[in-house]
């Protein structure tokens, strides 16, 4: 009976361990090493580079700097990209943000800021922040500067040469008349046009800000994304637009159910197999399809890339871009060595290299020249001379409004929607925000 | 006859075992009572006993209580205060907005229509997987050659894991996929469809798959409720030259209606927290036709950094789904704890 008592005995205190244990653990430290001198900080970075060159590059870059910095110990953790954003997500509720974390801007950031979470960095990084120049826009709230953007792209269509070729289409098309043309001609020669991921909303959602700005001036883009001011006929023009290019029907069999990327199934996999002709994708393309193919190549030789067209009677300047990035920023209860670490990234030498290896398309204007895949130079050109690159809207607008939004757009693919709810649905959100 | 039950044991047993526990509970609650006065040894004045077993009482039920208002009770308590106040997650939580993120939820037409397909699934759940697995129970309850290999086949749906079976209908279920190629290579070219992204059909494309996947445990829980009707009663009835069918429908289905009845529970719970089948299958989409009040709370809610609101859409499903399940255990279970005639004799049986 006693023996039996002490084993239950042992068996919940056994349990109870096992609980606690579980869950004491997975928290992102801010647990300085033990170490002699009082200099001694322990960095946290959370990165998605998880694989190949990326990582070993990231690596050894904090390699380098603990090497530079002694008494710097940095924690590298590379996630998978939409790990990572969950981690983060949590990481910020619970105040356990890692030291140094990546920043798309726009609302996400704003709302960051307001809870005090980030630092803000536009003495201690001056330097740095005006060798990147206007890039920095996206990832200031109030004049203040926040984070140090390492990659910008833009948003056009990626296509399939050797398809163009076979529907006989010579040239990329530069209007949207063009582009209903080359939709005609593919199909004609029994290929889908164009897949889009509409079952993930935002790859839907981006035709519909291209149209808006394509169809809106300049003044109504500001009026919007600053006062949520839609009140500018174009908006409602930019849903007419996108409304006549469904209604010619160029996209995949049942894109509604599309999901962006991921499998050979979705909107990039589709591309990447040769199954359609076209989709609209940032820079990040090239790299998505190489992991969707056997062979790893991805198109290959055959990737191509043209801006998306003009817009007829449009309002806005036909070489503006939509686009965004990503920034690397420092959590506000982070040492200072951190900014000293995220200008280390931004430095000229890395950001060369990271051109090089083609992760991304660098801000620094000096490393733009590095970027060795033709087709990414070709849409940093695009992107460089744009007069302005307009950030995501959902980005832009924070996760509510822009859920909202990019709700109201997928309702227009299934023919549900109509241009004014699109609107509507925006107004509404913003509404409640305030 | 307890092979089949001895098979299934390790993978299944969980969820037989619950409804067994909830099929006999009112039962089990007089027993418990019965049990307690009838060793209560108040009697023989051995209070220390009384105390031992108090505290043993303790030590056991110690841990499990904990756990319980740890993870289930406080939670609950913390989404019903989220839920009055207006929160992104992040920061304070200062912005006190009273009832506005309930009255919002419930005026949301996506949130109506979430509300409406759950209903719908959990009438069409019952409505077919009930006929369904009564028939092929019946069928596989008499003696045949690979009796036992059927009953496995007929449960392994609901053994896969859930996000495996999601994922691999998924597959098929693409415009490419291998159900419109079966369809055109027996000549059904016509009725190809692009199964999940029609918005007029992914809801019905949804209750397919699902009647695939939980038709097995409704006739497992049948078979299981099969074992309880005593053989002499269909000796009975034979000898009485009853045939086969009316000793099913007079004899069988009236003995079963205690195991119905949990598994109608069992099913319309389910079908109210539906999530993940929906989630892998079409995340809600497309354009919100097979969006259910889970993945509402999800997609509206957290993807949206909506905490309150999302707090408040949870309380709603966890007062609809009380309501529901108060109102079945009031109505309809509770003929079952009058007479326990049949259940007795089920337990003397199946043990």
């Amino acid at each position: 009976m006693k023996r039996t008592a002490a084993l239950r005995a042992v068996a919940l205190g056994a349990a109870v361990a096992m609980i606690a244990t579980a869950c004491s653990s997975g928290s992102a430290g801010d647990d300085a090493t033990d170490g002699s001198g009082d200099e001694n900080v322990t960095l946290t970075w959370w990165h998605n580079s998880n694989t190949g060159a990326g990582k070993d590059y990231y690596d050894e870059l904090a390699d380098k700097f603990e090497s530079e910095h002694p008494g710097v110990t940095i924690e590298v953790s590379a996630l998978q990209h939409e790990d990572m954003l969950t981690k983060l997500d949590a990481a910020f509720q619970t105040n356990s943000a890692p030291d140094i974390y990546m920043e798309r801007g726009g609302g996400e950031l704003k709302s960051h800021v307001e809870a005090g979470l980030t630092k803000d960095i536009t003495e201690s990084a001056a330097d740095t922040i005006s060798a990147i120049g206007g890039s920095v826009d996206g990832w200031t709230v109030d004049d203040r500067v926040y984070s140090l953007p390492f990659s910008i792209g833009v948003v056009g269509f990626w296509y399939n040469k050797a398809m163009f070729a076979q529907a006989g289409i010579t040239e990329n098309p530069t209007t949207m008349t063009e582009l209903y043309d080359a939709i005609e001609k593919l199909k004609t020669a029994g290929i889908e046009p164009i897949s889009v991921g509409a079952g993930s909303g935002w790859p839907a959602a981006h035709y519909w800000y291209y149209f808006g700005l394509r169809q809106c001036s300049k003044d109504a883009l500001e009026a919007a994304t600053q006062q949520f001011d839609f009140s500018d006929d174009c908006w409602v023009r930019a849903g007419d637009s996108l409304e006549e290019l469904i209604s010619k029907q160029p996209f995949n069999t049942g894109f509604e159910a599309t999901e962006a990327q991921g499998t050979p199934e979705s909107a990039s996999g589709l591309l990447a197999n040769r199954k359609v002709a076209m989709e609209l994708a940032g820079h990040w393309e090239p790299g998505v399809m190489q992991g969707l193919t056997e062979d790893e190549q991805g198109l290959g030789e055959d990737t191509g890339w043209f801006p998306f067209p003009e817009v007829e009677g449009g309002e806005g300047d036909p070489a503006a871009q939509l686009g965004g990035g990503d920034a690397w920023a420092c959590s506000e209860k982070s040492p200072d060595v951190c900014v000293d670490f995220i200008e280390f990234l931004l430095a000229s030498d890395q950001q060369k290299r990271f051109a090089e290896l083609d992760m991304g398309l660098p801000t620094l204007p000096s490393a733009t020249a590095f970027v060795a895949a033709p087709e990414l130079a070709q849409l940093l050109s695009f992107r460089n001379e744009a007069p302005y690159v307009q950030l995501y809207f959902d980005t832009a607008f924070g996760e509510n409004i822009g859920g909202a939004m990019n709700d109201a757009i997928v309702s227009v693919f299934n023919s549900n929607g109509t241009s004014q709810g699109i609107v509507d649905a925006i107004t509404s959100a913003a509404a409640l925000e305030q | 006859m307890t092979d089949v039950a001895g098979d299934l044991t390790p993978r299944g047993g969980n969820a037989t075992r619950a409804a067994a526990a909830t099929a006999v509970n009112p039962g089990a609650t007089d027993q418990a009572t019965a049990w307690s006065v009838a060793s209560g040894p108040r009697g023989r004045g051995a209070s220390s006993n009384a105390w031992r077993k108090r505290l043993e009482i303790f030590f056991f039920v110690a841990p499990a209580l904990l756990l319980f208002a740890t993870f289930v009770l406080l939670p609950v308590v913390q989404a019903a205060r989220y839920s009055v106040f207006r929160w992104n997650g992040l920061g304070p939580m200062d912005n006190f907005i009273g009832f506005q993120n309930y009255v919002m939820a419930l005026g949301d037409t996506v949130f109506q229509r979430s509300v409406t397909n759950n209903l719908t699934i959990a009438v069409l759940s019952i409505a077919i997987q009930l006929p369904i697995g009564v028939l092929i129970a019946l069928l596989l309850n008499r003696k045949f050659p690979g009796q036992t290999a059927m009953r496995v086949i007929v449960f392994v749906p609901y053994v896969l894991a859930e996000v495996v079976a999601g994922v691999i209908w998924k597959l098929l279920l693409q415009p490419s996929g291998g159900v419109n190629a079966f369809l055109e290579a027996i000549g059904l070219g016509g009725v190809t469809q692009a199964w999940l992204a029609n918005s007029s059909v992914a809801l019905w494309t949804v209750m397919g798959v699902l009647t695939w996947k939980y038709c097995g445990l409704a006739i497992v829980l049948l078979l299981a409720g099969l074992q309880g009707v005593p053989e002499e009663l269909h000796e009975a009835a034979s000898i009485d030259g009853a045939s086969w069918w009316q000793t099913q429908r007079k004899i069988t289905i009236p003995l079963l209606g205690p195991t119905i009845r949990t598994w109608m529970f069992l099913s319309m719970i389910g079908s109210l927290q539906l999530f993940d089948m929906v989630w892998i299958l079409t995340k809600g989409g497309p354009d919100n036709a097979t969006s259910t009040m889970a993945t509402y709370l999800i997609r509206q809610g957290t993807e949206r950094s909506q905490y309150g609101y999302s707090s408040a859409v949870a309380i709603i499903l966890f007062v609809i789904s009380f309501v529901i399940a108060g109102l079945f255990q009031k109505l309809v279970m509770n003929r079952d704890a009058g007479d326990d005639k049949p259940k007795q004799r089920r337990k003397k049986v199946s043990r």
